[in-house]
């Protein structure tokens, strides 16, 4: 846990995000895996052209905010952007994971019979 | 602005299938294991990545000046486990503290339940986490990650805790894979007979 303030990451992030911030909203959660659809084009940004790049497979957005090396919140942002422009598609989580909901026994059962794999 | 270039990716990519995520959170004080598990059952070397915090996050009230508005990044580390073709398992190690929670209540919002890890060391770290967890409802376990300190019996530390009998409260090693392994499933297990609870009474 090392919470720290660096002077350049805020510019930075803003010009990341065209100064856009507020992503409350969004249907993305930290493990809903992205794929890309259509690769990069001439001109984008390059932190769009690079999630293309890495998500010829599907990968969850927390890895690709570790790849990036940017806040969960920029990403979620970019990729948005990528979502509105049909660049990649999102399969969401599991539903009926809300808060005070138990999961589904069908999903427990496929947890467990995974973990015993390990 | 440069980044790695894509054959030293630091990701390693998922079965072309996977198609869900899960999350499950462990939560503990600081230096009390979190990483060491993810380690030691994750498939990939565990990741750190960061979200950010703001000042009116932090419990500071006057968000009046925008321009004066802080921020901070938090950093948090994870790994994964693929459970099969479709499903891909994510594991969060979550520092515990008071601070932070506001942060992992939105980024762990939907997981499947929590650990909270324990050094009877340092037991004053994990109070927290427990209260919280209870009252958000959100299923948890508890186990105990064996530094070789004094003997304190599993009895002690749901006492010290307090810590309800129906929550599951475990032995481990961290380090160990079959341990670590041990507790996940024994938390899928108490997911299990919670749900399957619920499900007879409807």
């Amino acid at each position: 846990m090392s919470p720290r303030l660096n002077g350049e990451e805020p510019d930075r992030l803003y010009t990341v995000t065209g100064g856009r911030s507020r992503v409350d909203e969004s249907p993305l959660d930290i493990v809903t895996l992205i794929v890309t659809e259509s690769g990069p084009e001439p001109g984008m940004q390059s932190e769009h052209a690079r999630i293309l790049e890495i998500c010829a497979g599907p990968l969850s957005v927390v890895e690709i905010s570790a790849e990036l090396g940017l806040p969960v919140t920029i990403v979620k942002i970019l990729l948005i952007d990528l979502l509105d422009t049909g660049h990649v598609t999102a399969r969401s989580p599991l539903p009926a994971l809300r808060r005070s909901q138990l999961p589904d026994l069908e999903i427990l059962k496929q947890v467990l019979i995974g973990l015993q794999k390990l | 602005m440069a980044y790695k270039s894509s054959d030293q990716a630091v990701v390693t990519p998922l079965a072309k299938t996977a198609s869900n995520g899960l999350k499950i959170v462990i939560v503990g004080g600081f230096g009390v294991g979190k990483t060491t598990m993810v380690r030691s059952v994750s498939e990939i070397r565990p990741l750190s990545t960061e979200e950010m915090m703001t000042r009116a996050g932090v419990g500071v009230d006057d968000t009046s000046d925008v321009r004066d508005k802080t921020t901070t990044t938090v950093a948090f580390d994870f790994g994964r486990i693929s459970l099969n073709d479709q499903m891909v398992l994510y594991l969060f190690g979550a520092p515990g503290q008071e601070r932070f929670w506001f942060l992992w209540d939105r980024l762990f919002s939907g997981a499947l339940g929590a650990v909270v890890l324990v050094d009877t060391r340092r037991l004053e770290d994990s109070w927290y986490a427990v209260d919280r967890l209870e009252h958000q409802g959100t299923p948890f376990i508890v186990a105990r990650n064996d530094f070789g300190g004094p003997a304190y019996t599993l009895d002690q530390v749901r006492a010290a805790l307090d810590l309800s009998d129906r929550i599951p409260l475990i032995e481990c090693d961290a380090r160990r894979r079959d341990s670590s392994k041990a507790v996940l499933i024994a938390l899928v297990d108490h997911l299990f007979a919670l749900s399957a609870a619920t499900e007879n009474a409807r």
